[in-house]
């Protein structure tokens, strides 16, 4: 029973790896791949610890895969967070099928202050200095 | 089916596939982000192929490792970020 519950949980963990890696492999885009990537590497990661967790069945490597999963599932939302920043400041493109990009004019270029106001057209940032800046 | 069969035959060449394939996006990767994730990725698939092989080895000290691991692939993700950041705002 466990050995078959070892067996898939590996399996579903493997097969998620494997889309992780196509993902990144195949996607035009560095955002696509980030998104690809971040996604299905932590769920398969999780379901191969877990298997080793059901193997072993003591506290101690339990504990420690519960240790191991926290910290994934905490740390890569914010890793990949950061690094879509960066590479959003030096300017990787987007897909050229890209329909819209949200972000576009919207951080401050010395800063990297993100305001709703548009900082490419200085008249307009004129035009609404009447609303006291929010700091 | 052994499940030790199993872990050798079907997991781990599963695996070794996929860092296979990640190395490609490490090599050509257009732009440096590209590496970073990369990298990241081959880190993470580190710590599943080294929790599969606590299980064939039987020895579960192993997943000590994977911790480390765990703890450096977000360290340097978000020193290259830091960095490439900074890099952009001072040039």
């Amino acid at each position: 029973m466990a050995e078959w519950s070892i067996i898939i949980l590996s399996a579903f963990g493997a097969v998620f790896i494997l889309l992780a890696a196509i993902g990144i492999v195949r996607m035009p885009d560095f955002y696509l791949r980030l998104s690809a990537t971040t996604k299905a590497a932590t769920l398969g990661i999780g379901l191969i610890l877990v298997s080793s967790a059901v193997y072993f069945q003591e506290l101690s490597v339990t504990s420690r895969v519960f240790a191991i999963i926290c910290f994934l599932i905490l740390t890569a939302p914010v890793a990949a967070h950061m690094i879509g920043r960066a590479s959003y400041f030096i300017g990787t493109e987007l897909w050229k099928k890209s329909v819209i990009d949200e972000l576009e004019g919207k951080y401050e270029k010395d800063t990297h202050i993100l305001r709703s106001k548009d900082h490419k057209d200085p008249s307009k940032v004129i035009a609404d200095d009447k609303i006291p800046d929010e700091e | 089916m052994n499940l030790y069969n199993f872990l050798y035959f079907f997991v781990l060449p599963i695996l070794s596939l996929s860092v296979m394939l990640v190395f490609v996006r490490f090599i050509k990767g257009p732009s440096i982000v590209d590496r970073v994730i990369a990298l990241d990725l081959l880190i993470t698939i580190g710590i599943a192929i080294i929790a599969v092989y606590s299980i064939i080895t039987n020895q579960s000290t192993f997943l000590d490792i994977a911790m480390i691991l765990a703890l450096i692939a977000f360290l340097g993700t978000v020193a290259f970020s830091y960095y490439l950041e900074k890099r952009e705002k001072n040039g």
